[in-house]
Protein backbone atom coordinates (compact mmCIF):
# COMPACT_ATOMS: atom_id res chain seq x y z
CA UNK A 1 0.00 0.00 0.00
CA UNK A 2 2.99 2.29 0.43
CA UNK A 3 3.14 4.80 -2.41
CA UNK A 4 -0.53 4.57 -3.26
CA UNK A 5 -2.61 7.68 -2.75
CA UNK A 6 -4.95 7.97 0.20
CA UNK A 7 -7.90 7.86 -2.20
CA UNK A 8 -6.59 4.67 -3.82
CA UNK A 9 -6.29 3.02 -0.43
CA UNK A 10 -9.86 4.04 0.41
CA UNK A 11 -11.10 2.61 -2.89
CA UNK A 12 -9.24 -0.62 -2.12
CA UNK A 13 -11.32 -0.85 1.05
CA UNK A 14 -8.68 0.07 3.61
CA UNK A 15 -10.68 1.02 6.71
CA UNK A 16 -8.00 2.98 8.54
CA UNK A 17 -7.38 5.11 5.44
CA UNK A 18 -11.08 5.94 5.14
CA UNK A 19 -11.19 6.81 8.83
CA UNK A 20 -8.12 9.04 8.48
CA UNK A 21 -9.51 10.75 5.41
CA UNK A 22 -12.76 11.57 7.19
CA UNK A 23 -10.69 13.12 9.95
CA UNK A 24 -8.68 15.21 7.47
CA UNK A 25 -11.89 16.45 5.87
CA UNK A 26 -13.43 17.18 9.24
CA UNK A 27 -10.35 19.18 10.22
CA UNK A 28 -10.37 20.90 6.79
CA UNK A 29 -6.87 19.79 5.84
CA UNK A 30 -5.73 20.25 2.23
CA UNK A 31 -4.72 16.57 1.90
CA UNK A 32 -8.34 15.67 2.52
CA UNK A 33 -9.47 17.85 -0.30
CA UNK A 34 -7.05 16.21 -2.74
CA UNK A 35 -8.39 12.77 -1.88
CA UNK A 36 -11.99 13.95 -2.16
CA UNK A 37 -11.21 15.21 -5.66
CA UNK A 38 -10.28 11.65 -6.63
CA UNK A 39 -13.11 9.94 -4.77
CA UNK A 40 -16.10 12.08 -5.68
CA UNK A 41 -16.44 10.70 -9.25
CA UNK A 42 -16.52 7.19 -7.74
CA UNK A 43 -19.39 8.01 -5.39
CA UNK A 44 -23.09 8.12 -6.10
CA UNK A 45 -24.09 4.48 -5.79
CA UNK A 46 -25.11 4.27 -2.13
CA UNK A 47 -28.64 4.74 -0.89
CA UNK A 48 -28.33 7.59 1.61
CA UNK A 49 -30.84 7.36 4.43
CA UNK A 50 -31.31 10.02 7.08
CA UNK A 51 -32.54 9.05 10.53
CA UNK A 52 -33.85 11.95 12.54
CA UNK A 53 -36.26 12.67 15.36
CA UNK A 54 -36.54 14.16 18.83
CA UNK A 55 -34.11 13.25 21.61
CA UNK A 56 -34.99 9.98 23.31
CA UNK A 57 -36.88 8.54 20.35
CA UNK A 58 -34.36 5.72 20.11
CA UNK A 59 -32.58 6.73 16.92
CA UNK A 60 -29.29 5.01 17.74
CA UNK A 61 -30.99 1.83 18.86
CA UNK A 62 -33.07 1.86 15.70
CA UNK A 63 -29.95 2.37 13.57
CA UNK A 64 -28.34 -0.61 15.29
CA UNK A 65 -31.40 -2.79 14.69
CA UNK A 66 -31.48 -1.60 11.07
CA UNK A 67 -27.85 -2.62 10.65
CA UNK A 68 -28.74 -6.12 11.83
CA UNK A 69 -31.59 -6.38 9.33
CA UNK A 70 -29.51 -4.92 6.48
CA UNK A 71 -26.63 -7.28 7.17
CA UNK A 72 -29.08 -10.22 6.92
CA UNK A 73 -29.93 -8.86 3.48
CA UNK A 74 -26.18 -8.88 2.60
CA UNK A 75 -25.91 -5.10 2.50
CA UNK A 76 -22.76 -3.28 3.56
CA UNK A 77 -23.66 -0.42 5.86
CA UNK A 78 -21.92 2.85 6.66
CA UNK A 79 -23.14 4.90 9.61
CA UNK A 80 -22.49 8.58 10.38
CA UNK A 81 -23.83 9.47 13.81
CA UNK A 82 -23.84 13.16 14.73
CA UNK A 83 -23.98 14.54 18.26
CA UNK A 84 -23.79 18.17 19.31
CA UNK A 85 -20.55 19.91 20.28
CA UNK A 86 -20.56 21.92 23.47
CA UNK A 87 -20.95 25.58 22.57
CA UNK A 88 -18.78 26.51 25.55
CA UNK A 89 -15.76 24.26 25.26
CA UNK A 90 -16.09 23.07 21.67
CA UNK A 91 -15.66 19.53 22.97
CA UNK A 92 -18.23 16.80 22.53
CA UNK A 93 -19.43 13.62 24.13
CA UNK A 94 -20.33 11.21 21.36
CA UNK A 95 -22.35 8.33 22.76
CA UNK A 96 -24.40 7.00 19.87
CA UNK A 97 -22.00 4.10 19.42
CA UNK A 98 -22.93 2.58 22.77
CA UNK A 99 -26.12 1.26 21.15
CA UNK A 100 -24.32 -0.03 18.07
CA UNK A 101 -21.26 -1.81 19.43
CA UNK A 102 -22.58 -5.27 18.60
CA UNK A 103 -21.54 -4.38 15.03
CA UNK A 104 -18.11 -3.01 15.93
CA UNK A 105 -16.09 -5.90 14.53
CA UNK A 106 -18.28 -6.62 11.51
CA UNK A 107 -16.16 -5.85 8.43
CA UNK A 108 -19.33 -5.02 6.49
CA UNK A 109 -20.13 -2.12 8.83
CA UNK A 110 -18.33 1.19 9.33
CA UNK A 111 -19.54 3.47 12.10
CA UNK A 112 -18.30 7.00 12.55
CA UNK A 113 -19.28 9.37 15.36
CA UNK A 114 -19.14 13.01 14.44
CA UNK A 115 -19.43 16.20 16.49
CA UNK A 116 -21.53 19.00 15.03
CA UNK A 117 -18.72 21.54 15.69
CA UNK A 118 -21.16 24.42 15.79
CA UNK A 119 -22.85 23.55 12.52
CA UNK A 120 -26.56 24.30 12.81
CA UNK A 121 -29.30 22.15 11.35
CA UNK A 122 -28.73 18.85 13.14
CA UNK A 123 -25.71 17.68 11.14
CA UNK A 124 -21.96 18.24 11.06
CA UNK A 125 -20.20 20.20 8.33
CA UNK A 126 -18.25 17.10 7.31
CA UNK A 127 -21.22 14.70 7.27
CA UNK A 128 -21.50 15.19 3.53
CA UNK A 129 -17.77 14.55 3.04
CA UNK A 130 -17.87 11.40 5.16
CA UNK A 131 -20.82 10.22 3.09
CA UNK A 132 -18.82 10.63 -0.14
CA UNK A 133 -15.90 8.65 1.31
CA UNK A 134 -18.07 5.74 2.45
CA UNK A 135 -20.13 5.81 -0.74
CA UNK A 136 -17.00 5.66 -2.92
CA UNK A 137 -15.68 2.87 -0.73
CA UNK A 138 -18.66 0.76 -1.78
CA UNK A 139 -21.05 0.77 1.14
CA UNK A 140 -24.54 -0.03 -0.14
CA UNK A 141 -26.42 2.01 2.41
CA UNK A 142 -25.45 5.00 4.46
CA UNK A 143 -27.40 5.71 7.61
CA UNK A 144 -26.94 9.29 8.76
CA UNK A 145 -28.20 9.85 12.28
CA UNK A 146 -28.80 13.49 13.18
CA UNK A 147 -28.62 15.07 16.59
CA UNK A 148 -31.87 14.92 18.51
CA UNK A 149 -33.90 17.56 16.73
CA UNK A 150 -36.98 19.60 17.47
CA UNK A 151 -38.49 21.41 14.56
CA UNK A 152 -36.14 23.46 12.47
CA UNK A 153 -33.05 21.29 12.21
CA UNK A 154 -33.78 19.77 8.85
CA UNK A 155 -30.40 19.84 7.11
CA UNK A 156 -30.78 16.11 6.65
CA UNK A 157 -33.08 16.88 3.73
CA UNK A 158 -30.07 18.22 1.85
CA UNK A 159 -28.06 15.08 2.44
CA UNK A 160 -30.44 12.12 2.41
CA UNK A 161 -32.35 10.51 -0.41
CA UNK A 162 -34.75 8.93 2.06
CA UNK A 163 -35.57 10.55 5.39
CA UNK A 164 -36.81 8.45 8.29
CA UNK A 165 -38.41 10.37 11.14
CA UNK A 166 -38.45 8.44 14.41
CA UNK A 167 -40.90 9.26 17.16
CA UNK A 168 -42.13 7.59 20.30
CA UNK A 169 -45.40 7.24 22.13
CA UNK A 170 -46.20 8.90 25.40
CA UNK A 171 -46.17 12.60 26.06
CA UNK A 172 -47.97 14.70 23.49
CA UNK A 173 -44.97 17.00 23.26
CA UNK A 174 -43.07 14.69 20.95
CA UNK A 175 -46.06 14.45 18.67
CA UNK A 176 -46.30 18.22 18.69
CA UNK A 177 -42.67 18.49 17.67
CA UNK A 178 -43.26 16.04 14.87
CA UNK A 179 -46.36 17.89 13.77
CA UNK A 180 -44.66 21.25 13.72
CA UNK A 181 -41.99 20.48 11.21
CA UNK A 182 -40.44 17.08 11.14
CA UNK A 183 -43.43 15.26 9.74
CA UNK A 184 -43.22 17.29 6.56
CA UNK A 185 -39.77 15.98 5.78
CA UNK A 186 -40.52 12.32 6.55
CA UNK A 187 -40.52 9.82 3.70
CA UNK A 188 -41.02 7.11 6.28
CA UNK A 189 -42.40 7.63 9.73
CA UNK A 190 -41.39 5.20 12.47
CA UNK A 191 -43.19 4.87 15.76
CA UNK A 192 -40.46 3.34 17.90
CA UNK A 193 -40.88 1.90 21.39
CA UNK A 194 -44.26 0.69 20.14
CA UNK A 195 -44.67 -1.48 23.23
CA UNK A 196 -44.98 1.56 25.50
CA UNK A 197 -48.34 2.69 26.84
CA UNK A 198 -49.94 5.23 24.53
CA UNK A 199 -48.68 3.58 21.35
CA UNK A 200 -52.16 3.10 19.91
CA UNK A 201 -53.08 6.69 20.55
CA UNK A 202 -49.82 7.97 19.09
CA UNK A 203 -50.38 5.82 16.03
CA UNK A 204 -53.87 7.25 15.49
CA UNK A 205 -52.49 10.79 15.83
CA UNK A 206 -49.68 10.19 13.38
CA UNK A 207 -51.95 8.44 10.87
CA UNK A 208 -54.33 11.37 10.97
CA UNK A 209 -51.45 13.79 10.38
CA UNK A 210 -50.18 11.72 7.47
CA UNK A 211 -53.67 11.73 5.92
CA UNK A 212 -53.78 15.50 6.11
CA UNK A 213 -50.27 15.99 4.82
CA UNK A 214 -49.40 17.06 1.29
CA UNK A 215 -50.41 14.52 -1.34
CA UNK A 216 -47.67 12.97 -3.42
CA UNK A 217 -46.98 9.88 -5.46
CA UNK A 218 -45.42 8.25 -2.42
CA UNK A 219 -47.94 7.19 0.24
CA UNK A 220 -45.79 7.78 3.31
CA UNK A 221 -45.91 4.72 5.51
CA UNK A 222 -46.07 4.62 9.29
CA UNK A 223 -44.13 1.69 10.69
CA UNK A 224 -44.04 0.42 14.24
CA UNK A 225 -40.78 -0.80 15.72
CA UNK A 226 -39.39 -1.97 19.02
CA UNK A 227 -35.78 -1.34 18.13
CA UNK A 228 -34.38 -2.60 21.43
CA UNK A 229 -35.79 -6.03 20.55
CA UNK A 230 -35.04 -5.64 16.83
CA UNK A 231 -38.77 -5.92 16.06
CA UNK A 232 -40.26 -4.30 12.98
CA UNK A 233 -36.93 -3.54 11.35
CA UNK A 234 -37.27 -5.99 8.47
CA UNK A 235 -40.43 -4.19 7.36
CA UNK A 236 -38.48 -0.94 7.65
CA UNK A 237 -35.70 -2.30 5.43
CA UNK A 238 -38.33 -3.26 2.84
CA UNK A 239 -39.90 0.20 3.07
CA UNK A 240 -36.49 1.83 2.53
CA UNK A 241 -35.95 -0.25 -0.60
CA UNK A 242 -39.48 0.54 -1.78
CA UNK A 243 -38.87 4.26 -1.36
CA UNK A 244 -35.62 4.11 -3.28
CA UNK A 245 -37.37 2.14 -6.06
CA UNK A 246 -40.13 4.76 -6.11
CA UNK A 247 -37.56 7.57 -6.44
CA UNK A 248 -35.96 5.80 -9.38
CA UNK A 249 -39.21 4.90 -11.13
CA UNK A 250 -40.83 8.32 -10.68
CA UNK A 251 -37.80 10.31 -11.77
CA UNK A 252 -37.68 12.04 -8.37
CA UNK A 253 -34.22 10.69 -7.72
CA UNK A 254 -32.79 13.00 -10.38
CA UNK A 255 -34.34 16.00 -8.61
CA UNK A 256 -32.97 14.85 -5.28
CA UNK A 257 -29.53 14.32 -6.75
CA UNK A 258 -29.59 17.82 -8.19
CA UNK A 259 -30.45 19.16 -4.74
CA UNK A 260 -27.73 17.05 -3.15
CA UNK A 261 -25.15 18.44 -5.58
CA UNK A 262 -26.29 22.04 -5.28
CA UNK A 263 -25.97 22.28 -1.52
CA UNK A 264 -22.28 21.45 -1.05
CA UNK A 265 -21.36 23.57 -4.08
CA UNK A 266 -23.19 26.58 -2.68
CA UNK A 267 -21.84 25.94 0.80
CA UNK A 268 -18.22 25.80 -0.36
CA UNK A 269 -18.56 29.02 -2.36
CA UNK A 270 -20.18 30.81 0.58
CA UNK A 271 -17.46 29.52 2.85
CA UNK A 272 -14.66 30.67 0.52
CA UNK A 273 -16.13 34.12 0.08
CA UNK A 274 -16.69 34.51 3.81
CA UNK A 275 -13.23 33.14 4.68
CA UNK A 276 -11.67 35.51 2.15
CA UNK A 277 -13.41 38.48 3.71
CA UNK A 278 -12.47 37.34 7.23
CA UNK A 279 -8.82 37.17 6.17
CA UNK A 280 -8.97 40.62 4.59
CA UNK A 281 -10.67 42.06 7.65
CA UNK A 282 -7.71 40.85 9.69
CA UNK A 283 -5.10 42.69 7.63
CA UNK A 284 -6.43 44.08 4.32
CA UNK A 285 -6.83 47.88 4.15
CA UNK A 286 -9.78 47.92 1.74
CA UNK A 287 -11.95 45.53 3.73
CA UNK A 288 -11.07 47.29 6.95
CA UNK A 289 -11.96 50.67 5.44
CA UNK A 290 -15.36 49.34 4.39
CA UNK A 291 -15.98 47.89 7.82
CA UNK A 292 -14.96 51.17 9.47
CA UNK A 293 -17.60 52.99 7.40
CA UNK A 294 -20.24 50.48 8.46
CA UNK A 295 -19.19 50.99 12.08
CA UNK A 296 -19.49 54.76 11.75
CA UNK A 297 -22.85 54.29 10.01
CA UNK A 298 -21.68 56.23 6.99
CA UNK A 299 -22.24 53.10 4.88
CA UNK A 300 -24.92 50.43 5.23
CA UNK A 301 -23.89 46.75 5.16
CA UNK A 302 -25.68 46.04 1.86
CA UNK A 303 -23.76 48.73 -0.01
CA UNK A 304 -20.54 47.69 1.71
CA UNK A 305 -21.14 44.11 0.50
CA UNK A 306 -21.77 45.37 -3.06
CA UNK A 307 -18.50 47.29 -3.03
CA UNK A 308 -16.55 44.42 -1.54
CA UNK A 309 -17.83 41.89 -4.07
CA UNK A 310 -17.37 44.26 -7.01
CA UNK A 311 -13.78 44.79 -5.93
CA UNK A 312 -13.26 41.02 -5.54
CA UNK A 313 -14.65 40.44 -9.02
CA UNK A 314 -17.74 38.65 -7.77
CA UNK A 315 -21.44 39.29 -8.31
CA UNK A 316 -22.89 42.65 -7.35
CA UNK B 1 -9.96 25.15 1.74
CA UNK B 2 -7.92 27.00 4.33
CA UNK B 3 -5.05 24.91 5.66
CA UNK B 4 -6.39 24.26 9.09
CA UNK B 5 -9.87 24.12 10.42
CA UNK B 6 -10.30 22.90 13.92
CA UNK B 7 -8.07 20.11 15.09
CA UNK B 8 -9.43 18.52 18.17
CA UNK B 9 -8.08 15.67 20.24
CA UNK B 10 -10.33 12.65 19.71
CA UNK B 11 -10.48 10.16 22.56
CA UNK B 12 -12.12 6.76 22.78
CA UNK B 13 -13.18 5.70 26.27
CA UNK B 14 -14.08 2.07 26.70
CA UNK B 15 -14.77 -0.25 29.59
CA UNK B 16 -13.43 -3.75 29.36
CA UNK B 17 -14.38 -6.78 31.36
CA UNK B 18 -17.54 -7.48 33.23
CA UNK B 19 -17.90 -4.66 35.74
CA UNK B 20 -20.74 -2.22 35.29
CA UNK B 21 -19.46 0.81 37.20
CA UNK B 22 -19.76 3.79 34.91
CA UNK B 23 -19.38 6.75 37.27
CA UNK B 24 -15.61 7.13 36.93
CA UNK B 25 -15.56 6.87 33.17
CA UNK B 26 -18.49 9.30 32.89
CA UNK B 27 -16.71 11.89 35.01
CA UNK B 28 -13.61 11.59 32.86
CA UNK B 29 -15.64 11.79 29.64
CA UNK B 30 -17.23 15.05 30.79
CA UNK B 31 -13.93 16.52 31.94
CA UNK B 32 -12.33 15.80 28.57
CA UNK B 33 -15.32 17.26 26.73
CA UNK B 34 -15.14 20.37 28.90
CA UNK B 35 -11.46 20.62 28.00
CA UNK B 36 -12.48 20.83 24.33
CA UNK B 37 -11.86 17.23 23.30
CA UNK B 38 -14.16 14.99 21.32
CA UNK B 39 -14.89 11.91 23.36
CA UNK B 40 -16.35 8.74 21.92
CA UNK B 41 -17.81 6.54 24.61
CA UNK B 42 -18.38 2.97 23.47
CA UNK B 43 -19.92 1.56 26.60
CA UNK B 44 -19.52 -1.45 28.84
CA UNK B 45 -18.20 -4.94 28.37
CA UNK B 46 -16.04 -4.17 25.38
CA UNK B 47 -13.60 -6.77 24.09
CA UNK B 48 -10.10 -5.77 22.91
CA UNK B 49 -11.21 -6.53 19.35
CA UNK B 50 -14.18 -4.14 19.65
CA UNK B 51 -12.02 -1.41 21.15
CA UNK B 52 -9.42 -1.65 18.40
CA UNK B 53 -11.95 -1.75 15.54
CA UNK B 54 -13.69 1.26 17.07
CA UNK B 55 -10.46 3.20 17.61
CA UNK B 56 -9.53 2.71 13.95
CA UNK B 57 -12.96 3.57 12.49
CA UNK B 58 -13.20 6.66 14.68
CA UNK B 59 -9.57 7.63 13.99
CA UNK B 60 -9.04 8.62 17.60
CA UNK B 61 -5.71 9.87 18.89
CA UNK B 62 -6.13 8.42 22.35
CA UNK B 63 -7.60 5.18 23.67
CA UNK B 64 -8.60 5.27 27.33
CA UNK B 65 -9.28 1.88 28.88
CA UNK B 66 -11.11 1.44 32.12
CA UNK B 67 -11.61 -1.60 34.23
CA UNK B 68 -12.65 -2.02 37.81
CA UNK B 69 -12.61 -5.80 37.62
CA UNK B 70 -9.42 -7.77 37.16
CA UNK B 71 -9.69 -7.69 33.38
CA UNK B 72 -6.90 -5.20 32.88
CA UNK B 73 -4.01 -7.65 32.97
CA UNK B 74 -5.31 -9.72 30.08
CA UNK B 75 -7.30 -7.17 28.09
CA UNK B 76 -5.18 -4.00 28.18
CA UNK B 77 -1.97 -5.52 26.74
CA UNK B 78 -4.10 -7.24 24.10
CA UNK B 79 -5.49 -3.85 22.98
CA UNK B 80 -1.94 -2.50 22.56
CA UNK B 81 -0.91 -5.61 20.67
CA UNK B 82 -3.90 -5.48 18.29
CA UNK B 83 -3.41 -1.77 17.64
CA UNK B 84 0.20 -2.44 16.64
CA UNK B 85 -0.77 -5.41 14.48
CA UNK B 86 -3.32 -3.29 12.65
CA UNK B 87 -0.99 -0.39 11.96
CA UNK B 88 -2.46 1.84 14.64
CA UNK B 89 0.36 1.65 17.15
CA UNK B 90 0.73 5.43 17.13
CA UNK B 91 -2.39 5.89 19.23
CA UNK B 92 -1.78 6.79 22.85
CA UNK B 93 -3.15 4.14 25.22
CA UNK B 94 -4.09 5.14 28.75
CA UNK B 95 -5.52 3.02 31.52
CA UNK B 96 -7.66 3.80 34.51
CA UNK B 97 -9.41 2.02 37.30
CA UNK B 98 -8.40 -0.21 40.15
CA UNK B 99 -4.88 -1.20 39.18
CA UNK B 100 -2.31 -2.27 41.78
CA UNK B 101 1.23 -0.86 41.46
CA UNK B 102 2.80 -4.15 40.49
CA UNK B 103 0.26 -4.55 37.68
CA UNK B 104 0.85 -0.97 36.56
CA UNK B 105 4.52 -1.69 35.97
CA UNK B 106 3.64 -4.69 33.80
CA UNK B 107 1.09 -2.65 31.81
CA UNK B 108 3.57 0.13 31.17
CA UNK B 109 6.04 -2.47 29.97
CA UNK B 110 3.32 -3.74 27.61
CA UNK B 111 2.87 -0.30 26.03
CA UNK B 112 0.25 1.48 28.14
CA UNK B 113 1.61 5.02 28.32
CA UNK B 114 0.14 6.16 31.59
CA UNK B 115 -2.05 4.70 34.30
CA UNK B 116 -4.47 6.80 36.27
CA UNK B 117 -5.70 5.01 39.37
CA UNK B 118 -8.72 5.77 41.50
CA UNK B 119 -7.43 8.92 43.17
CA UNK B 120 -6.38 10.62 39.92
CA UNK B 121 -7.68 14.13 39.31
CA UNK B 122 -9.34 14.83 35.99
CA UNK B 123 -7.18 17.97 35.68
CA UNK B 124 -4.10 15.77 35.65
CA UNK B 125 -5.52 13.63 32.86
CA UNK B 126 -6.38 16.71 30.80
CA UNK B 127 -2.92 18.22 31.40
CA UNK B 128 -1.22 14.97 30.43
CA UNK B 129 -3.19 14.72 27.19
CA UNK B 130 -2.56 18.34 26.25
CA UNK B 131 1.15 17.99 26.87
CA UNK B 132 1.27 14.82 24.78
CA UNK B 133 -0.71 16.47 21.97
CA UNK B 134 1.56 19.51 21.93
CA UNK B 135 4.71 17.37 21.83
CA UNK B 136 3.64 15.22 18.89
Amino acid sequence: MVGESLAARVLAGHVASAARLIRLLEDERPEGRDALHELYPKSGRAHVVGVTGPPGAGKSTLVSALITALRKAQKRVGVIAVDPSSPLSGGALLGDRVRMQQHATDAGVFIRSMASRGHPGGLARAAWEAGVVLDAMGFDLLLVETVGVGQGEIDILELAQTTVVVCLPGAGDEVQAIKAGLLEIADLLVLNKADLPGAEQAQRHLEAMLRHGPASGWPRPLLRTIAAREEGTEALVQALAAHRAHLEASGELALIEARRARRPFLARVRERVADGLEAELANGPEARALLAQVERRTLDPYTAADRWLARAGGPT
Amino acid sequence: MPAGGERRIRVLLAKLGLDSHTIGVTVIARALRDAGMEVIYSGLKQTPEMVVATAIQEDVDVVGLSSLSAAHMTHFPRVVELLREQGAGDKLVLAGGVIPDEDAAVLRQAGVSRIFTMGARTDDIVAYLREWWASR
